[in-house]
């Protein structure tokens, strides 16, 4: 049964996680890390769409940000549970995704990037002049201090995460390895023949594009409960714009593994240089990588490692 | 699709895991070991949209540390500093300031600067109950309640209200009457919040708004908005901006010809000695809000000394080089939390909370005495005009006479000039 | 509140406004509508150029636009070499776009930060005679800080679109963006357009720093709002066009002005975006786009 070790190897992660909750209890680890494992479920969500299929995304802040305010509106309005918030939030980044996708009926190429690039903006002026949720000044999220079995609420969130990043992997590794992830393929080499050779590119963009942007919505949704305060500015920072592109393109854009290392490595290093460089050289490191990578490693560390399995084979 | 090399692939992922989990544990690696020190720990703004302010208020911070460690330190201990780059994104505060406690193990944390990078603080002093001075939020405590959270600026228990609270005060006690009001500012936190109150402040003086709008901070031209503003007449003109729209606003009046009888309100940024200097004469007939202007009603004891030895080194550090804004602030934070060590003769978070709690204190920016939730007991946000500035010499914002204080009236050092108009002669 | 005054003025504002957008999009019009090159970091440039202004307008109280000129050769240069790298790491086609906008903001970072080390995080603001100034013909005002480089901005497009249509080298940018293959049968390098294109690009960012700083005050991270908006009137303009980029920047600088006079400031972003979301949805490739 092929889909079995995967499934424990997921299920024993998170046990994993679980565990470490119960054990550790320097904070610090779990904000560290859940900004991390929120990288891994970005840009495994960007690449389905980006890497897969070759539609580059400018928007990821639109869908991320969409999943925060939806969970911070019901949560206002409705006080619904945490379960809730994540499936309304992925379902409405999920529909905006959805859009996206009759979208790329008109537009291919770089006019997409640039379509998301205006829906972000148009999006974010709407949440800033819409009060209820803060507007412009945004609004401070009093966090609980106990949920469920976890001592502290942020070590919640940090499993929530890690169950979202499991998920994010394994459905994009479960598609790269399905007739959708050849459609995909088939999709990103030649538009035109594929449609011609009988692929049903409108059917596998719209799957590609509502996905992708679920998935990035669900990632949103925490973000208000980690950071205790949701405002336009941070949620639609321009940091995942940059970071759900440039970690696949790290890390390899055809597989499922690339974006999990590429967020992993980018990841962490922004982490680490935050605590320690800390000051203007922390972005001056993030471009650096960023040009060394696309110049040195141009299909990613999956790419370098494929040539040099190749080299060892040959 | 045949994929020979996947197992391999896999493996590969796992050692990129592996040497990211690495990378984190050098992260975790505490910054310094040594038993002595008192470290004190923060995040800051030294990159991102604050980042002026936030330098200039850490080169403050560090002026108050070097002066405290040549006089014995507290306590006998030398004070360092443990800070990271909050890069002005709420996001980092959580992970920072973990990181200060919790594997730093720093003895104090204080704020970085701002209401939207202090507010993802707060739940992580709470949670262990820490004494938290912070650097000017707006209402960070209103909701939390933390008993050990002490704010240095001064807007007292209802800031928001505050900040145009005399302004409209001097509105409504004008003859003739004033009657109607354009509210405009940034779509952005603190004018947002300058906004609300100025609103309610609007209804007690009784006045009429005929414009309320705000704009994005990233506009380049406010001509439209200061035209749409002249088209409603209005008596009263209160702007809430900060520094690039506030050049921008002022900028827009004049070549508009925008000229109510009191122009003026919430201006973050004319403070500033770069746009001070640039705009000159222009800001004449302004009245604006002010913390601290050199005028001799706030000459306390130790502000000259102290904006001696910053304005020495801010040209060195791109900063503000005149400071009369953020730095005597933020030194005065840092005045409060080391006198109430000293005081209570303990590093203990309660024992030092309960200090400041109830004990005034003496800074370079006068009393200080906080009441209830952590903020001033008594307001003392200053209204300010500026008054016969000519040309776009720095030298002459060094000193008093060029930004009056108007109210409160305990500390008023010079008189209005009304209308706005008469200023600009 | 409406009246005729208002609109007219409101129209004026936006016309100006317009021509100082079209000089900021010249340099992505020619790098990205002809090229297609992503140089995501344009505007990063065009506050270096601000800053360059700066030093010399400090130093030598050197007219900004006259500062900006003095500059060109020296952008000019640095596009060159930007192009040289660009070339020689990306040359298949197809992935370039994805790694060519990745490599672009790492450059945009890096640059950010090299003015952060240079010139601190405060804002910086210039004198100039014109600046807080203004005229009246009849009803209509028109500030000189904002006519001044609307007419620069018209002068440099106008420059640019009679260099490609007239000269040698301009047309053959033309053609190596429409058929890089006929260009070389024809003798021309085609590489050697391209990076004369660029750096060509790049040295319009010299200038258009000097009218964002007759402006507004400058900052080193506010390239980043621009981003958005010099992409955004290129594409609605029509790749390829220097008359479409400069009839986008005036269709969007009113489209601002008028909703930030009537409607509200707040939404005049969104509707900027709004009109390229519809122009886009009608009609993909721009209003003259090939």
């Amino acid at each position: 049964m092929k889909w079995l070790w995967p499934v424990l190897i997921g299920c024993s992660i998170l046990g994993a996680g679980v565990l470490l909750t119960g054990v550790v209890e320097n904070r610090y680890v779990y904000f560290a890390t859940y900004v991390i494992l929120q990288y891994i479920v970005l840009a495994t969500a960007w690449n389905i769409l980006g890497g897969y299929t070759g539609y580059v995304n400018f928007g990821t802040p639109a869908f991320f940000a969409l999943g925060a305010y939806t969970a911070t509106f019901l949560m206002l309005a409705y006080k619904a549970p945490f379960l809730v918030l994540l499936l309304a939030g992925g379902l409405i980044s999920g529909l905006l995704g959805l859009g996206l996708g009759y979208l790329t009926l008109r537009l291919k190429g770089v006019f997409f990037s640039i379509a998301t690039l205006a829906l972000t903006v148009v999006l974010q002026t709407l949440i800033i002049n819409w009060e209820f949720v803060g507007g412009a000044k945004g609004l401070s999220i009093i966090r609980p201090a106990t949920i469920l079995f976890f001592s502290s609420y942020s070590k919640f969130l940090f499993v929530v995460m890690l169950c979202l990043a499991i998920g994010a992997v394994a459905i994009a590794r479960w598609i790269e390895h399905s007739w959708i992830g050849r459609g995909l393929a088939a999709i990103r080499d030649n538009e035109e023949a594929a449609e011609c050779m009988g692929v049903p590119t409108l059917k596998l963009k719209i799957l590609a594009t509502t996905l992708s942007g679920c998935l990035m919505g669900m990632a949103g949704v925490p973000f208000p409960w980690h950071v205790t305060l949701i405002e336009p500015g941070s949620a639609f920072n321009l940091d995942y714009a940059v970071n759900s592109l440039a970690m696949p393109m790290i890390g390899g854009t055809t597989t499922w593994v690339g974006p999990l290392v590429g967020a992993v490595l980018l990841g962490v290093a922004q982490q680490v240089a935050t605590v320690t460089i800390s000051s203007e050289l922390n972005l001056l490191i993030v471009g650096v990588v960023l040009v060394a990578f696309v110049i040195l490693a141009p299909e990613g560390l999956v790419g370098l490692v494929r040539r040099l399995v190749k080299r060892e084979h040959a | 699709m045949v994929r020979k090399g996947t197992g391999r692939m896999q493996v590969w992922a796992v050692v990129g895991v592996l040497i990211g989990a690495l990378m984190l544990t050098v992260a975790l690696a505490p910054v310094s070991q040594a038993a002595s020190p008192l470290r004190i720990g923060f995040g800051m703004a030294l990159t991102g949209g604050l980042a002026a302010n936030g330098k200039a208020a850490l080169l403050a911070m560090e002026i108050w540390r070097d002066e405290v460690n040549k006089n014995g330190g507290l306590l006998g201990r030398p004070v360092e500093f443990v800070y990271y780059d909050d890069q002005t994104k709420p996001a980092s505060v959580p992970g920072i300031y973990t990181k200060l406690l919790d594997i730093d193990g720093v003895d104090f944390v204080v704020s970085g600067y701002g209401t939207n990078l202090i507010a993802p603080a707060m739940p992580i002093v709470i949670e262990r109950n820490l004494v938290f001075m912070a650097l000017f939020g707006l209402a960070n405590n209103e909701k939390l309640n933390h008993p050990y959270y002490f704010q240095i600026m001064p807007a007292g228990p209802e800031p928001a209200k505050e900040f145009s609270r005399g302004f409209f005060e001097l509105a409504a006690a004008q003859n003739p009457k004033l009657r109607t009001v354009a509210l405009v500012g940034a779509d952005a936190e603190y004018p947002h919040s300058a906004l609300a109150g100025a609103r309610e402040n609007v209804k007690q003086a009784g006045l009429e708004v005929v414009y309320d709008r705000t704009y994005p901070p990233a506009t380049t031209d406010y001509t439209p908005i200061v035209r749409a503003i002249k088209a409603t007449n209005p008596d009263v003109v209160f702007v809430a901006s900060y520094p690039p729209d506030s050049v921008g606003m002022v900028l827009a009046a004049h070549e508009v010809g925008l000229q109510p009888k009191l122009f003026g309100g919430g201006m973050v940024g004319l403070q500033f000695a770069a746009f001070q200097t640039k705009l000159g004469s222009k800001l004449n007939g302004l009245v604006n809000y002010d913390y601290w202007i050199p005028e001799p009603t706030l000459n306390f004891p130790g502000i000259n000394e102290f904006l001696k030895k910053y304005q020495a080194q801010a040209e060195k550090q791109g900063v503000d080089p005149l400071g009369h804004y953020l730095p005597p602030w933020a030194y005065a934070m840092m005045q409060v939390l080391g006198q109430a060590i000293e005081g209570a003769k303990s590093t203990e978070q309660k024992a030092v909370g309960e200090y400041i709690r109830t004990q005034t204190f003496d800074t370079i920016v006068g009393k200080v005495k906080f009441g209830s939730n952590g903020e001033w007991e008594k307001p003392r946000v200053l209204l300010v005009q500026y008054q016969n500035i000519k040309g776009t010499d720095i030298g002459q914002f060094a000193g008093p006479g060029k930004r009056v204080v108007l109210l409160p009236e305990a500390l008023k050092s010079g008189s209005l000039i009304y209308p706005y108009a008469e200023a600009l002669k | 509140m409406f009246s005729f005054d208002l609109l007219v003025n409101a129209v004026v504002a936006g016309i100006l406004l317009g021509g100082f957008y079209a000089a900021v999009s010249l340099g992505i019009s020619v790098t990205f509508g002809l090229l297609d090159v992503a140089n995501i970091a344009h505007p990063v440039f065009i506050i270096a150029g601000a800053y360059a202004v700066y030093a010399v307008n400090t130093a030598y109280a050197l007219d900004p636009i006259l500062a900006g000129l003095l500059f060109t050769p020296l952008f000019y240069g640095l596009g060159v070499v930007i192009y040289r790298i660009y070339y020689v790491s990306f040359e298949r086609a197809g992935e370039q776009s994805l790694r060519g906008l990745v490599f672009f903001f790492g450059l945009l970072f890096i640059a950010e930060v090299s003015l952060i080390l240079a010139y601190g995080v405060d804002y910086r603001l210039i004198e100039a005679p014109y600046i807080g100034r203004s005229v009246s013909i009849g009803p209509i005002g028109i500030s000189l800080r904002l006519g001044v480089p609307c007419v620069v901005g018209l002068l440099l497009t106008l420059a640019l679109y009679l260099f490609l249509a007239k000269t040698f080298y301009g047309k053959a940018i033309m053609g190596v963006s429409q058929d890089s293959l006929a260009l070389r049968l024809m003798g021309a390098n085609p590489i050697q357009i391209k990076t004369i294109a660029f750096g060509l690009g790049m040295a319009t960012a010299s200038l258009a720093g000097a009218l964002l700083i007759v402006i507004v005050p400058i900052e080193p991270s506010m390239g980043r709002e621009y981003i958005g908006r010099v992409f955004a009137i290129t594409v609605l303009g029509g790749m390829g066009s220097i008359g479409g980029t400069l009839a986008a920047a005036l269709i969007l600088g009113v489209a601002e002005s008028l909703t930030s006079t009537f409607s509200g400031p707040s939404w005049a972003l969104a509707v900027s975006f709004g009109i390229l979301l519809v122009a886009l949805a009608v009609r993909p490739a721009g209003l003259f786009g090939r």
